[in-house]
């Protein structure tokens, strides 16, 4: 059974630096697996030590049943594939594939047999007695995997690997990747910083900031219940629209800047809201939660929030509008520590002259236009609430 | 990387602090023999005459009981070790002048002027880094006889080309090649000429570079032997290095005091030329070398 | 499918704008200014090679010897190298230089090898032995022959005062000049010691080209050290090795400085080297048709051994 566990695992560099701090987290078997989180996370570290080119701090790793804190690299039955491919320049294609084979003794017409049949899958016969500067960067990339496959091992390591292709080549490779790994079943631990490959590929994805899970759970449920603001400003692009807003007194309207939105009574009377009567709640929406209310097949009735419109991109199957209003923003992606002012200009008044700026993304035959004034359709079961202290959630869409 | 927290165990592999005290041990090693020797000089050269000619033991033994500096006055004075020092200085110095000019014009324009046979010229000037030095002492003894230049030291100056400019050329094309031509560009762009371009934005910045070459170029004439010993025979214009040979010689007696004074002498600005450069010296060798 | 091959790491990416055949006025005026750049150092290169080695080629057809001032230089066709070729002195020299250089060149390049891996490796005061070790190479021969003559000489050396505390008898040995053999041994000290860093230097660069992280999928693939020190360090650094094979060859077998300081041919004539034989000739004998066909030998044979190096090189970059 090819599971991996890891159990209070932290790792503290002789500097002081704490890259990762008290990680649990379990890959099932067959599982795909995803580390997501900007850099300096500490998701490669993590992913390092489960495949023993780092010591661990503290902490338990499991393969299996085996605990394989001390067991060197060679001995974990892992393979891993490198961002920057690790190929081995003076060796062939077919060589570099084969070559864990060949450590291992095994006989000459075995390791021929099972490189062919990995070229086979992943395109690679026509160059299997080339040289890995003779290759372009997908078909190095290729035999990077190439050389992961041919060992059938219990787990797959992978540390970034399409971060060196260029876009499109990314989003074909994403594709092959995920495809491959369902058809190997192979458990597979998958590091990125991209949280598109995140969402597309994993089976569960695991959000890391600072050394600390902030979330582990499937793309959907990270989408629609981020357990913190940090979570949900990185899923999701482009990045959720986060304002400091206020809650009434009686708790049945948030006022975002000048403009305020009614909330239904059920949410006036829940326990949920009520520590934060009359004070600062954090709000966030999300840029496919705002279409443009002038068009056809919007709610007539229903509540706007307006901006002023500063630019307008045009992407052909939609449209990204920028637009400002005069609620202060927030910065997500730098979620304080408990305690620490979230507010970009500190507890001054709200309301107070500060423009700040959002993305809607509206249906392509949208006719908003840079310079306008326009109204976006604002269905406040769609916000996104977090404690302006904890950066918490507090409640989120289908709560 | 931080420590193992335990023995990390595999076929075939040595424990991890097994390997640490065996590539300390190896660096303690290599750390004696590439430095005991010049302790060992340094010693010697303290001693006087009579603890020489005592030998190694007893009361002179790996740190002497007595040390003085008089080789050293002996060295400077009676043997007149001053002379050919100065001689040496004047004529590492001025092969280093030279070739710092000549090699970073022709590393330039092999870096940037895209000669034709630019691939040739660089081969030729590299592979008159390879022949060999006594081959060339016979004709150009001669030539100096013709032209009474033998015995005198400023000739050398053009010899010693054959040692210094090979390297300093291909260490700075290398560096040239290193700077981004948009630099260079922008500066065609801002109305500057070649040479204009070379004086002011190539030659400062790649002046690590220059640096450099300046100082290999001095070691490498400085340390020349075999031409002087070929062509000089008046001892006022020996140099350094043909100095020490002869010097402290006498009939009867190996004056090793006098002899180590004198090579600590000439070691000291050479040694602090290398701490000083050392890693400009090892980046600038392996700069561009086995892409 | 394009292949995109990505720059090798560190390389500067130059715009090479080359249109075959036609050049604008302004790459016409660069190449005219790119060679008279280069002219001084090829006239000044040429002026102290091709120059002696041509007048080397003239004197070797005819009889120059300045002892014999009333003599005219007459032409004398091959008669130089006949005589060397049947000189016994010469093949001796050969003989003695070509073991010399062949036990030195392995030796060095086993010692140097591990030095390089060692000065690879992390550890506090890296940067301080790595300058240390530099120290040798950059001092003078005079240096290195006197220094080891100290420390080889029986009364003011470290040799015979260490080995003296192991047996009573051993503290008086004489070395330099005293057998063949202890002498040879000396100088491959002196030799060696100099020259190794260097070496190092030129294999040191070759290991930090190879990215760690070869090393580090290569543990994952499952290779032990010794495993991954033959199957990738070493055919890594072939060209490394090639460069310092080359490097050390020539040094080795045009030795002079360190035998004239060090026995000045002696004991006898046992530890005369080519180069010595070369210069005495030259100097001594004042008989420049024979050393110029002896100087004309050693630029054939430097040539040969480049050659063959650069042979050992190709069949990489076919």
């Amino acid at each position: 059974m090819a599971t991996v566990t890891l159990e209070h695992v932290s790792k503290v560099y002789p500097n002081g630096l704490k890259a990762v701090s008290d990680l649990n987290l379990e890959l099932k078997d067959g599982e795909f697996l995803v580390l997501v989180g900007p850099s300096g996370c500490g998701k490669t570290t993590a992913l390092r030590m489960v495949a023993g080119l780092e010591d661990i701090s503290d902490g338990t790793i499991r393969i299996g049943d085996r605990v394989v804190n001390d067991i060197t690299p060679q001995e974990r039955d892992i393979a891993m594939v490198f961002q920057n491919y690790a190929l081995y320049p003076h060796m062939t294609v077919a060589e570099n594939i084969g070559f864990s084979l060949k450590l291992h003794r095994a006989p000459k017409s075995e390791i021929a047999e099972r490189v062919a049949e990995v070229a086979k899958i992943l395109g690679l016969e026509e160059h299997l007695s080339r040289k890995p500067a003779q290759l372009s960067g997908g078909q190095r990339q290729r035999v990077a995997m190439g050389r992961a496959i041919v060992r059938h091992p219990a787990v797959f390591l992978m540390d970034e690997p399409l971060s060196n292709l260029d876009a499109k080549l990314r989003v074909q490779m994403r594709a092959e990747v995920a495809r491959l790994q369902r058809r190997l079943k192979v458990s597979t631990l998958y590091v990125t910083h991209d949280q598109t490959e995140a969402m597309t590929m994993g089976d569960r994805v695991a959000v890391l900031k600072d050394g600390v899970l902030q979330q582990l759970g499937r793309p959907q449920e990270i989408y629609t219940h981020p357990a913190n603001l940090f979570v949900a400003g990185f899923i999701g692009s482009p990045a959720m629209n986060v304002y400091e807003g206020a809650l009434s007194e009686a708790g049945d309207e948030i006022k975002l800047g000048s403009q305020s939105f009614v909330l239904p009574a059920s949410w006036a009377a829940s326990d949920l809201l009520a520590p934060y009567r009359g004070k600062r709640i954090v709000v966030g929406v999300r840029p496919e939660d705002l279409p443009d209310a002038a068009q056809a097949g919007q709610p007539s009735g229903g509540q706007r929030l307006v901006g002023q419109i500063e630019l307008v991109e045009e992407l052909g199957s939609e449209k990204f509008v920028h637009f400002r209003i005069d609620a202060p923003r927030v910065q997500a992606h730098t979620a304080a520590a408990p305690g620490e002012d979230l507010g970009a200009l500190g507890k001054g008044e709200i309301g107070a002259a500060v423009l700040s700026e959002g993305v809607a993304r509206v249906a392509p035959s949208s006719k908003i236009r840079a310079g306008d004034q326009a109204s976006f359709t604002l269905d406040v079961e769609r916000l996104y609430l977090f404690d302006e202290d904890t950066s918490e959630a507090i409640r989120g869409p289908d709560s | 990387m931080a420590a193992s927290a335990g023995a990390s165990r595999s076929a075939g592999q040595k424990p991890r602090p097994v390997r640490r005290a065996l590539l300390y041990l190896g660096v303690i090693l290599t750390a004696l023999i590439t430095l005991f020797p010049f302790f060992w000089i340094l010693r010697t050269s303290l001693e006087s005459d009579n603890q020489v000619a005592q030998g190694v033991g007893g009361k002179n033994g790996i740190i002497p009981g007595h040390l003085g500096f008089g080789s050293y006055v002996t060295d400077l004075t009676t043997q007149h070790f001053a002379r050919p020092l100065l001689n040496s200085a004047v004529v590492a110095l001025a092969t280093t002048i030279v070739t710092i000019i000549v090699a970073s014009l022709a590393g330039y324009a092999l870096a940037r002027l895209h000669i034709r046979g630019a691939g040739a010229i660089l081969g030729f000037i590299l592979l008159a880094g390879f022949f060999p030095v006594l081959a060339m002492i016979g004709p150009l003894f001669l030539l100096l006889r013709h032209l009474n230049f033998l015995d005198n030291i400023y000739p050398l100056i053009i010899v010693y080309l054959v040692y210094t400019l090979p390297i300093s050329t291909w260490l700075l094309k290398n560096f040239f090649e290193q700077i981004p031509i948009e630099l260079e560009e922008a500066a065609l762009v801002d109305g500057a000429s070649r040479l204009q371009t070379l004086r002011k934005v190539v030659v400062p910045v790649a002046l690590p570079g220059v640096f450099t070459a300046g100082i290999l170029s001095f070691i490498l004439a400085w340390n020349d032997f075999a031409f002087a010993v070929s062509f000089l025979r008046n001892t006022q214009h020996f140099t350094a290095p043909l100095d020490i040979v002869t010097l402290g010689q006498s009939a009867f007696q190996v004056f090793y005091n006098r002899i180590d004074a004198a090579v600590v002498i000439i070691t000291i600005p050479i040694a602090a030329l290398v701490l000083i450069a050392q890693r400009r010296i090892i980046s600038g060798l392996t700069a561009g070398s086995f892409r | 499918m394009s292949t995109t091959i990505a720059p090798a790491p560190g390389q500067p990416a130059r715009a090479r704008r080359r249109s075959p055949g036609k050049l604008d006025a302004r790459q016409r005026g660069d190449r005219r200014l790119g060679y008279l750049l280069v002219a001084p150092s090829l006239i000044l290169l040429l002026a102290v090679t091709a120059y002696p080695l041509v007048y080397n080629i003239w004197n070797s057809f005819h009889f120059v010897n300045l002892s014999y001032a009333g003599l005219p230089h007459n032409f004398v066709g091959a008669k130089n190298y006949t005589a060397m070729a049947k000189s016994a002195e010469f093949r001796a020299a050969m003989v003695r230089t070509l073991a010399f250089t062949a036990v030195t060149v392995v030796a060095d390049l086993v010692l140097a090898l591990v030095l390089a891996v060692m000065l690879n490796a992390k550890f506090r005061g890296r940067g301080l032995l790595r300058a240390a070790v530099l120290i040798p190479w950059a001092v003078p021969t005079v240096v290195s022959a006197t220094l080891w003559k100290t420390m080889f000489d029986p009364r003011a050396g470290f040799v015979d005062y260490l080995l003296g505390f192991i047996h009573k008898g051993w503290a008086t040995i004489t070395w330099v000049n005293a057998s063949t053999w202890k002498s040879w041994f000396v100088i491959f000290v002196a030799d060696s010691w100099k020259n190794i860093p260097f070496v190092a230097l030129i294999l040191l660069a070759g290991l930090q080209v190879i990215p760690s992280e070869v090393y580090e999928a290569a543990r994952i693939d499952g290779a032990t050290s010794w495993q991954a020190f033959r199957r990738i360090t070493l055919p890594l650094l072939k060209p490394a090795l090639v460069v310092a094979a080359v490097f050390r060859t020539l040094q080795a077998f045009f030795v002079f400085d360190v035998i004239y300081i060090l026995t000045g041919g002696g004991p006898g004539t046992s530890t005369e080297t080519l180069s010595f034989l070369n210069f005495q000739t030259f100097i001594t004998n004042t008989d420049f048709g024979y050393g110029g066909a002896i100087s004309v030998v050693l630029v054939v044979i430097a040539l040969l051994i480049a050659a063959g190096y650069v042979r050992l090189l190709r069949p990489e970059t076919a």
